[in-house]
């Protein structure tokens, strides 16, 4: 289970805390404090969460699709600069249009971000393993180049200009709202997955291409337009961090948080509901670090560590014997080879 | 019997596979020199018993002696050290190596530093193949090979490790009559030389024809052990099933009506470019079976594809009644009526994961009342798929149960159940009783039967030429892409459309 | 030369007429650049040699482990870690040897734990081969402390005699460092045991039908644990080349999508290790080109659209050249006998 594979991260993370010469009772207190302990504290996890409830839910909806996202970096990195750039470069509006406009543009570019590597793969069998994380370092240098050249505020730093504030999604107290649209918009995978023919379609191409093709299914549209979601998932975590969080884009904004969105989507073991647990859990983790290296001395480095390591145990026999009991005795989709 | 005239013998061999019985407290006595052929249906355990016998699995319980000698067979190549050799159903050669690499595999002459003598080991296949009369060219690729000459490379793989006792597992099930023929006399040879066989099948005619002894399986028992002269094909029939079959469907005569599929000039390269159907022209009209009978690899399946939608068009036209299907997608053709039972269950008929009710659906989930504007509707499809899963007596523990635990004969029920009830004008069936149980081949003949007398036009494709004897009113002969010969099945005879399959030729 | 010899010579060249327009192109386009200046013309091969060296040793690893049946994407995992590793242990020990031998240790020690899981367990190989990317990034980035160096600094370059005095050709090719050299002979070996031994016969007959192989008596989990384990080795062996011959020091994330990209180049060289280092070759110099873009001041100004080449070339051959590479027939597909 995968609490068992959590219970045993920390137990292991706690060991390496002990033996960097720190106390692993006062990092997992001083950890708690800072996630979890007042309102603020608990708005700190849910803004951290929110990025990773996207990440985790775009890998996961490829994943049913039997697609393997590790784009989510670039596609979240194009979606929260063009949702920036919409943010400043239109004034005027009222915040009932312009907030979710600028949603919207970076939702559009992160999905045609990741239908480029569903192109690939559909037409010419192109592993999208590979397509997304070369296209991630595309990204960065691209929207590197755009914040720099393109949209750059004046001044010694490189970044875009701030948005205006009817762009800005806001707080409420301290919990953020981003947090909210970001369930809601897991519900709506959940249910797109579930009860709609489309999501039918996903499934049934993710279980069993073949099959699937018999029964008059277009696995190639399939294949582009679930890309063409997950990008756009992802894209809209970058979109709702710069209007909700950062104010505008700024190069090494969020750096790793594709595969932070793998890990989601495994301990969430692809449900799209179960992802917002799991984001809180490793948003509180991300939100007490801070506090932990402040009262506890300890890097807040160790995170990523305890991270790795949830990983290797969720990614371990358990979880390994469900995605074979899951999927066609012969059809492990993710292992596809590398021309179709 | 003196045990040294014994070249294995297995006593007492239990195997339990999760809670399925595939071998129970089996008794066997193989002599050396003597062809043993291994009876039973699909399931009855005969491929897991010698599976046993060649240390691909390991028995619970039970003793294997080999001349006389107990073993201990945990893998192959225990099996191999002691003589055994083994020529698969699936066979088991690697494909993009030479025939010469494939036999010597694991056995190689090479020197002290592990580098192979190529030569050598060309030479050594050479004197083997022509020791035993099976012609085979060392250097080809194996997957450039038709399947006669594979199964050849598989045979002379056993003879290289010096194999006196060889088991073959359902070798004529891809072989043509001519084939099947030449490969009886190369076992009667074999044996001839002190070579023990046991020889799996489920032809009852090839068992009269060849064994010196029978052995008959059901349900993971052994049932019975006799000798062709003591019985004939009914009485070995009703050893395998356990009750009295009908052998032949009965069918009154077809009363053909419209022309439903009109295939012109038809040609379709593969998956290599090479032209797989070659000008090929046929009708089947409303109200008949039109059986295809060839060797597999001859166009059947590019055939197959194109009519219903998988693979394009080259050259040539399809009409389903007056429609052109060129440029059609699968579902565009499976909208104007055409029903297909795939020839591959597990890669094309079923989503094994899916529900045995969504499967049952799965060629309408798109359409009412099953789905209502991109919604769908569950309690429409649990409602259709409990009345299709007792009008066709399917066995499931519930129509949510994943497909993949419904055993091969309900499977294709399943399917079955699917494409009847599609209110099809034409049904397009491929090899659609392989591997299932005497039953189910019954019901869905019985099924091709009823439907093909309600107006059904049925294309038949088919491996076994029993089975489009009993069941076709028209059948045409394929060969490298070519209908050679299209007739009345009453105008046709066994071995002239064996002949045909063969050679591609009609004449003497 | 005999008639059927020339024809053969004959039809060598013309099967391998795409490699050789391309070379003749891209050498013409390197003398351009470089003006035909020898210094710089001698700079840039320098440059592709040493892009392409970690990029081999990345194919050939991912081969080995492909060719066996497994498809491992860890590689850049596994480079890293290593790279990391040997640097740990050359600036404590002060030895670079003691540092290369750890790189190659803790790359066979991560390829054992992608064998233990998609060979032992029979779990997703590409899942098993991310989260070794994963766990590197994540323990790498933890314990890397800024500040340390090696003692002796970086590898140092061997010149082979007179060799080296050879204009272009000896500062290319035989005035290297160690690891180069060892890269440079360690493809033709595994040409020769890939396609002429025993193991080699095997190992290809385990990647394509390994029931085929079972069924003669070899071992196909034996074989594959062997063969991840060795290929992973060599992964250790390219991330102990980035640390301690070609940088000297150690970087967070310092691979930067090279093992990513050696999965390409495995890909366009046919899982060939010769095939592999051609294409090695040509990503390196797609990097190396790089330079040669600011020897002629182009694109100064835009320096990310340079540094998105390689990764442009890389999608471009997976796309345009994946259609027509047949991989091992087995490799994705757990194995198990029964």
């Amino acid at each position: 289970m995968p609490i068992l594979a959590v219970a045993l991260a920390i137990a292991t993370g706690a060991i390496i805390i002990a033996l960097s010469g720190s106390s692993p009772v006062d990092a997992y207190k001083a950890l708690i404090e800072g996630s979890l302990s007042d309102s603020k504290s608990i708005g700190r996890t849910l803004e951290k969460a929110t990025p990773l409830v996207m990440g985790g839910l775009a890998v996961a909806f490829a994943f049913k699709a039997g697609l393997f996202n590790i784009g989510g970096q670039g596609q979240l990195v194009f979606g929260a600069l063009i949702a920036g750039a919409v943010g400043y470069g239109i004034t005027g509006l009222p915040w009932i249009i312009h907030t979710p406009l600028a949603l919207l543009a970076g939702a559009i570019a992160g999905a045609m971000w990741g239908a480029i590597p569903g192109i690939l793969k559909a037409t010419r069998g192109a592993h999208e393993v590979i397509t997304t994380i070369m296209l991630n370092f595309v990204a960065l240098n691209m929207t590197d180049w755009l914040a720099s050249k393109v949209w750059r505020e004046e001044g010694v730093i490189v970044r875009t200009p701030h948005i205006e504030s009817s762009a800005e999604i806001p707080r409420w107290g301290e919990l953020p709202a981003g947090f909210f649209l970001a369930v809601v918009i897991a519900f709506l995978c959940w249910y797109l997955l579930r009860s709609t023919t489309f999501g039918f379609e996903i499934k049934s191409v993710g279980l069993n291409p073949n099959a699937a093709s018999y029964a008059g299914i277009s696995v190639k549209k399939i294949i582009i337009m679930t890309m063409a979601i997950s990008g756009l998932l992802a894209a809209l975590g970058g979109a709702i961090e710069t209007q909700g969080v950062v104010g505008r884009y700024e190069p090494g904004f969020n750096a790793g948080l594709g595969f932070e969105g793998i890990t989601i989507a495994l301990l969430a073991r692809t449900h799209p509901l179960a992802v917002i647990p799991a984001a809180i859990l490793i948003g509180a983790m991300e939100a007490g670090g801070s506090m932990m290296q402040f009262k506890a001395d300890v890097s807040p480095e160790i995170t990523d560590i305890i991270q790795a390591l949830i990983l290797i145990f969720v990614a371990t026999p358990i979880i390994v014997r469900w995605f074979l009991s899951q999927k066609e005795a012969n059809e492990l989709s993710v292992s596809t080879t590398w021309g179709s | 019997m003196s045990s040294n005239t014994l070249a294995l013998e297995a006593t007492d061999i239990s195997k339990t596979f999760g809670s399925v019985k595939a071998n129970d407290q089996i008794n066997l006595e193989i002599k050396k020199g003597k062809i043993h052929a291994l009876l039973g249906e699909n399931g009855a355990g005969k491929s897991t018993l010698v599976n046993i016998l060649f240390g691909l699995y390991k028995a619970d319980s039970g003793v294997v002696k080999v001349n006389g000698d107990a073993v201990d067979l945990g893998r192959p190549k225990d099996a191999i050290d002691r003589g055994i050799g083994m020529v698969h159903q699936h066979f088991q050669l690697v494909p993009v190596l030479t025939v010469a690499e494939n036999i010597v595999l694991g056995n190689e002459p090479a020197n002290k530093a592990s580098v192979i003598d190529i030569d050598n080991a060309k030479e050594k296949v050479r004197e083997l193949a022509e020791e035993y009369q099976l012609d085979v060219d060392t250097e080809a690729t194996v997957e450039d090979l038709p399947v006669g000459t594979q199964q050849r490379v598989e045979i002379l793989r056993s003879l290289y490790r010096k194999a006196d006792i060889l088991i073959l597992d359902e070798p004529t099930a891809v072989l043509t009559p001519q084939e099947t023929d030449h490969l009886l006399q190369v076992l009667k040879k074999l044996a001839s030389q002190g070579v023990a066989i046991i020889f799996i099948t489920h032809k009852l005619r090839e068992v009269l024809e060849v064994a010196d002894e029978v052995t008959v399986m059901r349900n993971g028992q052994v049932v019975g052990s006799t000798t062709p002269a003591e019985t004939d094909e009914s009485g070995l029939a009703e050893m395998m099933v356990g009750r009295s079959v009908v052998l032949r469907v009965s069918k009154e005569a077809a009363s053909p009506d419209e022309t439903v599929l009109s295939v012109r000039n038809l040609c379709v390269e593969d998956d290599r470019r090479l032209l797989a159907v070659n000008d090929l022209s046929l009708e089947v009209r409303s109200g008949e079976i039109f059986g295809i009978a060839g060797v597999e690899g001859n166009g059947q399946r590019e055939l197959v594809e194109t009519i219903t939608g998988l693979r394009t068009i080259d050259t040539g036209e399809i009409f389903i009644g007056d429609t052109s299907i060129s440029e059609f997608s699968p579902r565009q053709i499976s909208e104007l009526g055409v029903a297909h039972i795939p020839e591959d269950r597990e890669k094309h008929g079923l989503i094994g994961a899916h529900s045995v009710a969504d499967n049952l659906i799965l060629n309408r989930y798109y359409k009412s009342p099953f789905s209502n504007r991109g919604i769908r509707q569950q309690k429409a499809i649990a409602n259709y798929a409990k009345d299709m899963v007792d009008k066709f007596d399917i066995r499931t523990p519930s129509i949510e149960t994943p497909s993949s635990s419904l055993s091969g004969g309900n499977k294709q029920k399943a399917i079955a159940a699917r494409e009847f009830s599609h209110n099809a004008k034409l049904l397009v069936a491929s090899q659609p009783t392989r591997g299932i149980d005497v039953g189910s081949i019954e019901f869905v003949h019985q099924q091709l039967i009823n439907q093909r007398d309600q107006g059904l036009a049925v294309l038949l494709v088919s491996a076994e030429l029993d089975e489009i004897l009993s069941l076709s009113d028209r059948i045409g002969v394929i060969y490298r892409g070519q209908l050679i010969v299209t007739a009345d099945a009453a105008d046709l005879d066994r071995n002239r459309i064996g002949r045909i399959m063969t050679t591609g030729s009609d004449s003497n | 030369m005999s008639e059927n010899q020339t024809r053969d010579i004959g039809k060598f060249f013309f099967n391998k007429r795409w490699w050789i327009l391309t070379t003749v192109l891209l050498v013409f386009f390197t003398l351009w650049t470089a003006e035909f200046q020898q210094a710089n013309t001698t700079s840039v091969l320098v440059s592709t040699l040493r892009h392409s060296t970690p990029l081999v040793l990345g194919a050939m690893c991912g081969l080995l482990c492909e060719r066996s049946g497994v498809i491992n994407i860890g590689i850049e995992g596994q480079m890293l870690m290593s790279a990391w590793g040997g640097f740990m242990v050359a600036s404590s020990s002060g030895s670079l040897l003691l540092g290369v031998f750890a790189g190659i240790g803790i790359g066979m020690m991560m390829g054992g734990v992608l064998a233990g899981i998609s060979v032992g367990l029979r779990g997703d190989q590409i899942i098993a081969g991310t989260v070794i990317n994963i766990a590197a990034i994540g323990i790498t980035s933890f314990f890397f402390s800024l500040g340390r160096t090696l003692p002796s600094g970086k590898a140092q370059v061997i010149k082979l005699g007179p060799l080296a005095d050879i204009p272009v050709a000896g500062r290319v090719l035989f005035s290297n460092k160690p690891i180069t050299y060892l890269t440079l002979l360690m493809i033709p070996t595994l040409w020769f045991l890939l396609f002429r031994t025993k193991w080699g016969l095997r190992t290809r007959a385990v990647g394509e039908h390994p029931s085929a192989a079972e069924t003669v008596g070899i071992s196909v989990i034996g074989m594959r644990y062997l063969n991840v384990i060795m290929g992973g080795g060599i992964a250790g062996l390219a991330g102990a080349y980035l640390s301690l011959e070609a940088v000297g020091s150690f970087e967070r994330g310092m691979t930067n999508g090279k093992g990513f990209v050696a999965l390409a180049v495995m890909i366009f060289g046919r899982w060939n290790p010769v095939g592999a280092w051609g294409a090695a070759l040509l990503f390196g110099y797609a990097s190396a080109i790089q330079t040669q873009f600011q020897f002629r001041d182009w694109l100064t100004n835009d320096p990310q659209f340079i540094g998105i080449i390689p990764f442009v070339v890389t999608i471009v051959v997976l796309a345009g050249f994946v259609g027509r590479a047949r991989p091992p027939a087995s490799i994705g597909q757990p194995y198990s006998r029964e």
